[in-house]
């Protein structure tokens, strides 16, 4: 079974800092990492791997410093990776994006017919989750999002079972091979690599892919091929002045009791 | 799987890197085995790099590596409760080509200094604990990680393990142990600051940089120091005391003992308005000459503070951690040229240390510590003593100078006796001089 | 000659490259996101400074002389951004999906349905929703109720179920026939998986997770905010040459409409000849999560616990806290990451997004990533020892002390006052 991971280097929003003063994103030293879901897509495909054998490529779009995303995924065990990374492709947004890792997958599968395609539910920078549907619609197959458990591989009957997570229940889908499927964290725990693909990985140049490589059309990628742009940033909305109780350290039992009669005679907080 | 390598260092620290990046410059297969999530992420000093030791190994590294500020003027500061006698040196010329020492922050040095060696060739492996050797027999023939599949073959492991030396006594070479009199405990504090702001209050031009090494008061008596450097758009505010006298100060854990030095007024004004960043605390062996281990044995090298090569007097650490990284280099290359890395031909290490400043130095100060520790005067007395003489000396209420000079005088003569003071004068310029 | 360019503040630049799309004259070119003018080519024309959201761009000099060819490029360039080519105007009509599972709609539809109400009057247009499923009918009263003009109905046994593929190729075969100008769906499990798909069909941009909608009246450009880098900012994206404009909008963030019984409304009855044998995926089964206690997303009054809480022994108390004013515990991540609560306590960017009626923050400093989770909640009450902890600059009420003095007290009171 051969399986195509969609990885992305993210800055690790945790540590993304705001100037107070100008408003804007503090860049330096925020560290880059692999999407955190995308890690997990990773795992999962190495363990469908080590279950039923086969191959795993993990693919990415970016500049050229995720490579490092790569090297990670090539320290979990996969067995190859590629950057695809072209100036052209910078400012792409969703539907570009699609675009151009659908081409990217295209040339995968003529060198090595794709079984599954898995990616993670949304990269945390920004938290869209349309990636992985736009690929799945771009190739024309079925696409299983939110995955929480792929529950058998079927390879004779080149059909797949997995338990879908939705609000407060689970659908149980059946679809045939390939399919798209994203996935959430809960699904696998991710392994502590072996020394020796640490070694690999450290030793490890990515593919790397151009437009060129490509018959691509110009229109569709980049800024060109983006039909969303920014047109304003804003701090968000201020929640206006908040109300400190006064005497929280000197005498807190006073406090919560003025707070606590705040909240019940503005019925904020009522009698059940 | 069992790769094969000519060199595995563990560890990549300022000496690490520097064997290995000599190492990979030489042809030779290196691999390096780091337990944090990067270079550079569990090292921590002071903060200044001495450019001299780092050009041998890195030409012109100032043009490329992330330092802060090139340091134009040092200070020293006698601390008392409320006052403070200061003394400095400041030159035009350190702030230019070739310069003397820059502030650096470790963390992003040494990342770009990995960099360096990765490109050189060697291979930086990190997130991995070297738990133990592997043996053949007696013979060390490799290292077991804390990986599955996690053991690697080499000719020579070097042990650049930073100061928790666990490797180097697991093979015998520090047989004792460490104990808490050869460690000072160092903690520090990155404090942001906009770069106009640390311009203004430190005098400089822009992109220059001063240090300020603190002595007295502000160790309430224990044997250390504390310090402050400039960097770009922060200052590293840190002090370091003999672990074995804080644990006699029940109770008194070293991040108060930080609090207590930033709450002086003199440093308060300097630090106002600072956010404290990041917290950062580290062990210094300061054991000195008589705590280096054995440095070689069959197949094994160590070097920088793992070898406790760190001159607490002169706070010289990643320097002599550097130059031992490049005697290291130079033994494995001749080892390696005629396949033979006996303890007979690595002992060669041994000798080029002993023939350069690093164990000359360390010799020379080997009677500082103790000296020092029993004669805490120097840390407590002293710096109190000077600048309540020049606060008399300086206050105009009317007496004559001639008064106020004999009761300086008094002042000294009563706390200690015209003996001790010579004494002590003697002591310091045996020491020092 | 020296050429004097645009001045570019890297701090400043977010690397949207909506002025290099603008730029008349191909000076400018994103690098590593950050944008950089190549001052060969740039005139100096100002383009790139108008456009620009984060006035990154400035000009410091006087604009230098622009020869008239060049002027002209700028009016073509600049004017082909602001009118609408004739094509989109084609375009009417704003979209809701109704979201229905086994015929129960999630509430999120009628809050779109008042949302969309507000931008279809700003375009002078009209209000439909868009119902798939299988004996569902009953519904579009629903609809009209909540204020639709319209409901596009498709029944069929193939929709029953929601699944992608027939539910993609049903709404872009209904946008191609009826080109709606907007289409809205909810920021759930299944709008998120449909709208990336029907918007990857059609071509079209789509925002998601959107906080705040408006009209642009001149260009009748849809505003769509979202909270972006992890909630620190919030961006408005609009999409320039494309139709329909998407949006998925975060539930319990707009208000639901004013509802109306017995409203009329027209009913666009729709086939489709999509058969099962057509449609790959085969719903097997659907299992109801059982033993799961927590619905942060549903609970009115959340009490929450942060680092401060300091062990798993006390969240007792934040537990007596929530039984006395009937609320769900709830959790930042540091405490969850202690072990303290389980992960599906957890509120912020990687647990649930919450819009509780009151959200007790005890011992949360309020990390942005916790923020960005809860700061819509329509009251927030604060304990928190520092004074300088972020938690006090969003919350409506704050103490500031010992909460282990002053939680217990507010539990006691809470009894006491409730009561009478």
């Amino acid at each position: 079974m051969h399986i195509v991971v969609c990885a992305k280097q993210v800055p690790d929003t945790s540590e993304v800092r705001i100037d107070p003063e100008t408003n804007t994103l503090i860049r330096e030293g925020v560290p880059s990492i692999m999407n955190p879901y995308d890690a997990h897509a990773v795992e999962e495909a190495m363990a469908l791997k080590d279950q039923y054998g086969g191959k795993v490529t993990v693919i990415s779009m970016g500049p050229p410093q995720a490579e490092e995303v790569l090297r990670q995924a090539i320290s979990f065990g996969v067995d190859e990776a590629i950057l695809m990374s072209d100036r052209s492709f910078g400012g792409s947004d969703t539907l570009a994006t699609s675009y151009i890792l659908t081409a990217g997958i295209k040339k995968v599968n003529e060198q090595e017919k794709i079984d599954l395609i898995m990616c993670g539910k949304q990269a945390i920078d920004g938290d869209t989750a349309q990636v992985g549907p736009g690929i799945a619609t771009r190739l024309g197959i079925p696409q299983l999002t939110y995955v929480m458990d792929v529950l058998e591989v079927n390879q004779e009957k080149r059909t797949i079972k997995v338990a879908r997570k939705l609000e407060g229940e689970k659908e149980i889908l059946e679809a045939p091979l390939p399919s798209l499927l994203t996935v959430v964290k809960d699904l696998n725990e991710l392994r502590y690599s072996s020394l020796p693909n640490k070694i690999r990985a450290a030793r490890f140049n990515a593919t790397v892919w151009r437009k060129d490589d490509f018959e691509m059309d110009l229109e569709q990628m980049g800024l060109k091929g983006s039909p969303t742009t920014v047109r304003k940033i804003f701090p968000p909305p201020d929640r206006g002045e908040g109300e400190i109780i006064p005497g929280g350290k000197d005498n807190p039992e006073e406090a919560a009791a003025v707070l606590v009669e705040k909240l019940v005679k503005q019925e904020i907080i009522a009698d059940r | 799987m069992s790769d094969k390598f000519d060199v595995i260092v563990v560890g990549a620290g300022p000496s690490g890197l520097s064997t290995a990046y000599l190492l990979a410059k030489a042809g030779l297969d290196v691999i390096i085995i780091e337990r944090g999530d990067h270079p550079g992420t569990k090292n921590v000093m002071g903060g200044v790099l001495y450019r001299q030791p780092t050009e041998e190994l890195l030409p012109k590294f100032w043009e490329h590596a992330p330092i802060e500020r090139p340091i134009v003027e040092q200070r020293m500061w006698l601390m008392d409760e409320e006052s403070v006698v200061t003394l400095g040196y400041r030159s035009k010329g350190y702030g230019k080509e070739p310069y003397n020492n820059f502030t650096v922050l470790r963390a992003k040095f040494d990342r770009w200094f990995a960099e360096q060696v990765v490109d050189a060739g060697a291979l930086l492996i990190t997130e991995t604990v070297v738990e133990d050797f592997l043996y053949d027999g007696s013979r060390i023939v490799g290292v077991k990680t804390g990986r599955s599949e996690g053991e690697i073959r080499a000719n020579v492991v070097i042990l650049a393990e930073g100061v928790n030396s666990l490797l180097t006594q697991k093979c015998g070479l520090q047989k004792d142990g460490i104990d808490s009199s050869q460690l000072a405990v160092a903690v520090k504090e990155i404090v942001a600051l906009p770069k106009e702001k640390i311009e203004d209050r430190f005098n400089l031009e822009e992109g220059e940089g001063a240090t300020i090494e603190l002595v007295g008061q502000n160790t309430m008596g224990m044997m250390g120091t504390g310090f402050i450097y400039t960097n770009k758009d922060s200052l590293s505010v840190g002090c370091g005391v003999l672990v074995s006298q804080l644990v006699e100060k029940e109770g008194l854990n070293p991040n108060e003992l930080l609090e207590h030095m930033k709450s002086h007024p003199a440093l308060k004004k300097l630090l106002e308005g600072g956010e404290t960043q990041e917290y950062l605390a580290h062990m210094i062996p300061e054991g000195g000459y008589r705590a280096i281990p054995k440095l070689y044995r069959d197949n094994v090298l160590v070097v920088g503070d793992a070898a406790m090569l760190c001159n607490g007097i002169h706070r010289e650490g990643s320097n002599l951690a550097m130059t031992s990284g490049k005697f290291a280099a130079e033994t494995i290359v001749a080892a390696h040229e005629k396949g033979d890395y006996s303890a007979g031909m690595l002992s060669e290490y041994q000798r080029k240390l002993e023939n350069s400043f690093v164990l000359k130095d360390l010799k020379k100060y080997q009677n500082v510590g103790l000296v020092m520790e029993k004669n805490r005067q120097f840390f407590e007395f002293y710096p109190h003593a000077l600048n309540k003489a020049l606060e008399e000396f300086l206050t105009i209420d009317s007496v004559p100078k001639k008064e106020k000079q004999k009761k300086i005088w008094e002042d000294i003569t009563s706390h200690r006796s015209k003996y001790e003071l010579i004494k002590d004068l003697y002591r310091g310029w045996r020491m020092m001089g | 000659m020296i050429n004097v360019a645009v001045e570019i503040s890297e701090k400043k630049c977010i690397g949207c490259g909506l002025c290099v799309q603008t730029c008349p004259f191909d000076a400018l070119t994103l690098v590593d996101g950050v944008v950089q003018v190549d001052p060969d080519k740039c005139t100096n024309c100002g383009a790139c400074v108008e456009i620009c959201p984060t006035e990154a761009l400035a000009l410091d000099e006087p604009t230098k002389e622009m020869t008239n060819k060049e002027k002209e490029q700028v009016k073509e360039m600049t004017g082909t951004a602001r009118e609408m080519s004739e094509e989109l105007t084609k375009y009417k009509g704003v979209w809701v999906f109704i979201e229905q599972m086994e015929g129960k709609v999630s509430p999120v539809s009628w809050e779109l349905l008042g949302e969309g109400r507000k931008l279809a009057a700003k375009l002078n247009t009209y209000l439909a929703g868009i119902l798939l499923g299988d004996g569902v009918e009953h519904i579009a009263q629903e609809a009209f109720n909540n204020g639709a003009d319209k409901v596009y109905l498709v029944q069929s046994p193939v929709l029953k179920h929601f699944r992608t593929q027939p539910y993609m190729d049903t709404i872009i075969n209904l946008t191609k026939r009826h080109m709606p100008e907007i289409i809205l769906m909810g920021a759930t499990t299944m709008g998120r998986d449909l709208s990336g798909a029907v918007a990857t069909g059609l071509g079209t941009g789509l925002t998601a997770d959107c906080t705040e909608l408006d009209i642009e009246p001149e260009s009748r450009y849809m505003l769509q905010s979202r909270p972006a880098f992890g909630g620190n900012i919030m961006a408005t994206i609009v999409c320039r040459h494309r139709r329909p404009q998407m949006a998925t909008v975060r539930p319990r963030i707009m208000d639901m409409p004013e509802y109306k019984k017995d409203q009329q409304g027209e009913i666009i009855r729709e086939e489709t000849n999509l058969q099962e044998e057509d449609i790959a995926v085969k719903v097997i089964d659907y299992i109801k999560e059982k033993g799961k206690a927590v619905y942060l997303d549903k609970a009115e009054i959340i009490v929450a616990g942060g680092r401060g809480i300091g062990s798993k022994q006390n969240f007792k108390m934040l537990q007596e806290l929530a039984d006395t004013v009937g609320g769900t515990i709830g959790a930042s991540r540091a405490a969850v990451e202690a072990g303290w609560l389980e992960a599906e306590f957890q509120v912020g960017q990687t647990g649930t997004t919450v819009r509780p009626k009151v959200y007790f923050a005890i011992g949360i400093s309020g990390a942005i990533q916790h923020l960005v989770g809860m700061q819509t909640s329509d009251v927030i009450v604060a304990v928190n020892n520092d004074p300088d902890a972020p938690i006090f600059k969003v919350a409506t009420f704050g103490i500031q002390g010992d909460l282990f003095k002053v939680l217990p007290a507010m539990t006691e009171q809470f009894r006491k006052q409730l009561r009478q």
